[in-house]
């Protein structure tokens, strides 16, 4: 069992999980997407947090095969929106949210399957007004219907915000990774199907969807007027060569001139 | 020693007969050095073998056929500083269209994706010669940069507000729809990125309206419709779809502009800034335990191997640097440093910006590991193994006592530091 941290106050504090289906990235069986997973994991980590989760999708056998692993975590029940295929779901989750009124509603990046654009959360802020914060990674407190939040940015580095609540926030995928899926707790839960009015997304059907292919790799491209040029660049080993080498120097030189590079390349805290 | 100076344009006149200061090169030529060839008094070229060539050091006649040489003779004598190329400058005085892009601006600074993003800008602005488009980059808050008329960038709006600076996805999003309502660009480009174009461009759809195409890496012309190559489901799936408004564009989506260089001429906006509900407060960046960052995304590592003796003091550099550990595979046999340090071809591929190795000798199976790694230090008393090669930066002594010399150089600025700020 991971230590359950019990400083972060939150009364009474409700938050909305909106959980995808996700495959698994070697077998590709259907199951819990990575990013929802992490949501899910941050919400039941918030001490005094009522937390309920949402689907909004195709009802079939699959999804709430996937849908289970979600109830595996420890989690009573889900809420799914019974949806047609290719169905727009922002309204939906818009009517669904504005009626159940959560102070915090998380969700993953970007989805597993679709188009997986991330936009989802966006539009929600939209259209209900509320806040929005993007890769999210842990939440400190919550306190005055604001909650500090820490941020991930790129390179393992953070960053901390206040928002002010009711918000919307993406979780990313360096949050802490969420806790296995118990097989017993994931066949005693319950899947609670809601039907609703499904909007097709029109769009949709015009877009061609197939298997991603292999991005070509970047060809450096050496510009020159002259074919000797052009030449020698190709022609050339990379890496090594043109690097600047200290030797008969007191240890003293050497570090002063490690020191200056780390200055230059800006990574020294002093 | 004196250098032997080329003059490529009274070369290329020698070689042309037909050049009409041929004879008047060659005249002048012929003061300087005999010719091995001239042209006879009936038009014949006529060659004398036995001034073909030079003396080589050991008395024997060397000809160079290789061309490398060739023109060494027509030296002009005179000093001629090679000067970079000025790149030809392109103005668009009446654009057709305008095509926004809002680059990061890491550290002030366009990235390498930013560039990319631009580049992309530049193909849909130049697509079609009768109906010429403009690229305005979007600037916020201060910046360093100096090179962005090398970029492609005809017009730039600077936002200069210090409350624009920094982490401000509130404000930038309504400046950003001031400009959509003043200057109604054609599309809107954004890198997709965690520096914030990914938010900025998310958000800037959704207020516009406008289902963005997101993670774009290609665009897709087809008789003058363009389409746009996206990933979609996480990696999974390729999605062609005909080119929206708004356009998040992944890492490498087109080349980088580099032929040549535009007016970079500034606009102004005419509504000042509004006030916005603002709902996040940035409370600022977090210090990070270094050692708990991945190595595959660690900015600054500090790398130990065989060469390493003393561990304790690797360490403690380390942490004074608050530079992340790596390991070279024997370091990491030999029980040193955990196996999820090791970096290499079996181990992690790391992409940091500075990466010092410490006592590694640079076997081709670490190499490949920090291909990707901006500058390389090597500290190394071997200075003919293979990490000293590719280092940009080499230290040729003894690991340890460079490491201590290092590490009291930075307790010694960092002590002066703290008294500047007591002061
Ligand atoms: C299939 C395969 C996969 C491999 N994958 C990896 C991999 O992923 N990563 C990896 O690192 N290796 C890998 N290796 C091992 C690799 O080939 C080398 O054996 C290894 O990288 C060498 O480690 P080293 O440079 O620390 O040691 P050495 O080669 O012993 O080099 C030690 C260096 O330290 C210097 N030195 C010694 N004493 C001092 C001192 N007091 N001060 C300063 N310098 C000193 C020496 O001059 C020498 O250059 C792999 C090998 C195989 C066969």
């Amino acid at each position: 069992m991971k230590p359950r941290e019990s400083d972060k106050k939150s009364a009474s504090l409700s938050i909305s999980v909106l959980v995808s289906t996700g495959r698994h990235p070697i077998t590709g069986r259907p199951g819990r997407a990575d990013q929802d997973s992490r949501a899910v994991e941050l919400a039941m980590n918030l001490q005094g947090g009522s937390v309920s989760l949402l689907h909004a999708g195709q009802p079939t056998e699959e999804c709430k095969e996937a849908l289970r692993g979600y109830l595996g975590m420890g989690i009573d029940r889900i809420s799914l929106i019974e949806q047609s295929e290719h169905a727009d779901i922002t309204e939906v989750l818009t009517k669904t949210l504005k009626s159940s009124n959560p102070s915090l509603v998380l969700a993953g990046t970007k989805a597993e399957q679709g188009e997986g654009s991330g936009l989802l959360p966006f539009l929600l802020a939209e259209s209900l007004g509320w806040s929005l914060v993007s890769g999210l990674v842990s939440i400190e407190s919550v306190e005055n219907g604001q909650a500090t939040i820490l941020q991930a940015l790129p390179r393992g580095q953070r960053r901390r915000l206040k928002v002010r609540l009711p918000a919307i926030a993406t979780v990313d995928e360096s949050a802490e990774r969420a806790r296995q899926s118990a097989f017993g707790p994931a066949r005693r839960g319950t899947i609670e199907t809601i039907s609703e009015a499904s909007h097709i997304d029109e769009t949709l059907a015009s877009f061609e969807i197939k298997k991603a292919r292999v991005r070509p790799k970047r060809l450096k491209i050496v510009k020159s007027s002259s074919a000797r040029d052009r030449f020698k660049a190709a022609a050339a080993k990379s890496g090594g060569g043109g690097g600047q080498v200290l030797s008969d120097v007191s240890a003293q030189e050497g570090a002063e001139a490690i020191f200056k590079l780390l200055q230059e390349e800006n990574v020294l805290k002093l | 020693m004196s250098l032997t100076r080329k003059n490529p344009r009274l070369e290329w006149i020698a070689r042309n007969r037909l050049h009409p200061e041929h004879a008047q090169v060659m005249a002048e030529l012929d003061a300087s050095s005999s010719p091995s060839q001239w042209m006879g008094p009936n038009g014949l070229l006529r060659r004398d073998p036995h001034r073909v060539g030079r003396m080589g050091p050991n008395g024997l006649k060397r000809i160079d056929r290789s061309g490398l040489l060739a023109g060494q003779a027509y030296g002009s004598g005179g000093k001629q500083a090679k000067a970079e190329p000025q790149k030809p400058l392109i103005t668009i005085d009446d654009p057709a269209f305008i095509v926004a892009v809002v680059p990061d601006m890491a550290g002030g600074e366009l990235t390498s994706h930013d560039k990319d993003v631009l580049g992309m800008a530049r193909q849909l602005a130049d697509a079609d010669p009768q109906r010429q488009g403009a690229v305005l980059a979007v600037v916020f808050g201060s910046y360093r940069e100096t090179r962005f008329e090398h970029a492609g960038i005809d017009r730039l709006v600077f936002l200069e507000d210090e409350r624009l600076e920094g982490y401000s996805p509130e404000r930038r999003l309504s400046r950003l729809e001031d400009i959509e309502r003043e200057l109604t660009p054609e599309r809107w480009l954004f890198p997709d990125s965690q520096l914030g174009g990914a938010e900025l461009g998310r958000r800037l759809s959704v207020r516009l309206k406008e289902r963005p195409a997101t993670h774009v890496w290609q665009l897709l012309s087809e008789d003058g419709e363009w389409r746009c190559e996206c990933r979609g489901a996480r990696e999974r799936s390729d999605i062609v779809r005909s080119l929206p408004r708004c356009i998040l564009a992944l890492e490498e989506c087109a080349e980088p502009v580099s032929e040549n260089r535009y007016e970079v001429k500034p606009v102004e906006l005419s509504s000042t800034a509004p006030e916005t509900m603002i709902r996040i407060d940035n409370l600022g960046q977090v210090e990070v335990d270094p050692a708990s960052v991945a190595l595959g995304e660690a900015e600054f590592i500090l790398s130990g191997g065989n060469g390493v003796k003393n561990w304790d003091r690797f360490h403690n550099a380390a942490l004074q640097l608050r530079a992340a550990e790596g390991a070279s595979r024997v370091a990491v046999d030999n029980g040193f440093m955990p196996r999820e340090r090791q970096v290499g071809a079996t181990g992690t591929w790391v992409s940091a910006r500075v990466y010092i190795a410490v006592g590694i000798s640079g076997a081709i199976q670490h190499l490949q590991g920090i291909e990707r790694c901006n500058k390389v230090v090597a500290i190394n008393n071997d200075g003919g193994c293979d990490m000293v090669k590719r280092a940009d930066l080499a230290i040729i002594g003894d690991a340890e006592g460079v490491l201590e010399a290092l590490v009291e150089l930075i307790e010694q600025k960092r002590s002066e530091e703290s008294h500047h700020e007591a002061a």
